[in-house]
């Protein structure tokens, strides 16, 4: 073997490796998309508690009217279900122009290891919008959603880590401060996506495009 | 200088597994299938001699009523693994232009 056929199968081996236990098919464009539909979502939900006309110190609306919680509840779910859309749409994508598959021990591995912090963190949600205590729904979102990613890193890009990391130092700032939820809720879901996002974009994607 | 590399690993397939299983805790017959993109007859050849030369063990487990084979790779089986790459890499260095 020359030397460009021994590098090669090197690199080969090495690219077999990283494709056998990562999920390499996320798209950071997700990432972008994502975190934008968390700012319209944030806005939409700001309009809905603090309402148009109002000056600093005054508010049309609070959280604990039964309709304006019905829906504020609505435009996260909402906002949570066009990204996890976005996010599988772009990654089969991404698959099938690679030629890999999308459901393999990588993907499995990813889902099972988000699971357990998103279902948790879910539930705890649910009771406390049920019991009525609105303070740490913010942190809650930010600190689990952060866990799943911390736990996730495992089987996907390293990167995905650090954004982890970032929304639990996030969700614990959003509980230490309460009233800032949404500001919080903005800067992780939001601001948070669309970097991290771009980052990845530009370091996997967009040579593959 | 090629005498350095291992045996077991001359076929293309086996050292693709080895390299999936040094890369994973265990890897199941069908997912290995589907990423090297082989037949049955022919991967289940090929994890028979790593298996052999005590590279790689076998997990056998049921999901219900069908069985789930699965592999494990031995410590034996990861430092042949990690000797075959560094030999490949040093031959890459010396062979440097």
């Amino acid at each position: 073997m020359n030397h460009e056929q021994l590098q090669s199968e090197l690199i080969s081996i090495r690219h077999l490796m990283e494709r056998s236990s990562k999920f390499i098919s996320l798209n950071g464009l997700s990432g972008v998309l994502a975190g934008c539909y968390a700012l319209v979502g944030a806005a939409l939900g700001y309009r809905e508690v603090y309402g148009f006309s109002s000056g600093v110190g005054y508010r049309d609306h609070y959280v604990n009217e039964a309709e304006v919680l019905v829906r504020v509840v609505g435009i996260a779910l909402a906002v949570l279900a066009l990204s996890i859309g976005t996010g599988v749409w772009l990654s089969v994508r991404k698959a099938r122009r690679q030629g890999h598959r999308i459901w393999n021990v990588a993907s499995r591995g990813l889902l099972k290891a988000m699971g357990i912090p998103l279902v948790t963190g879910g539930l705890l949600i649910v009771v406390q919008l049920v019991k009525g205590q609105y303070g740490f729904v913010a942190p809650a979102c930010l600190v689990f959603y952060g866990l799943a990613l911390v736990a996730a890193a495992q089987y996907t890009y390293r990167d995905v880590r650090g954004l982890g990391l970032l929304q639990i130092a996030l969700g614990l700032l959003a509980a230490w401060l309460p009233g800032y939820g949404i500001v919080f809720w903005s800067l992780g879901f939001g601001v948070l996506h669309v970097l991290y996002g771009i980052v990845m974009y530009l370091k996997y994607d967009r040579r593959a495009a | 200088m090629l005498e350095h590399f291992d045996k077991a690993f001359e076929n293309r397939i086996r050292l693709q597994v080895m390299a999936i299983l040094a890369a994973n805790e265990r890897y199941d017959f069908n997912a290995l299938k589907e990423l090297l993109e082989v037949t049955d007859g022919n991967l289940a050849s090929h994890l028979k001699a790593l298996e052999k030369a005590g590279y790689i063990e076998v997990i056998k487990a049921f999901v219900g009523r069908k069985t789930n084979t699965s592999y494990r790779a031995t410590d034996q089986g990861k430092k042949a693994f990690a000797k075959h790459l560094e030999t490949l890499a040093e031959l890459i260095q010396n062979q440097k232009p």
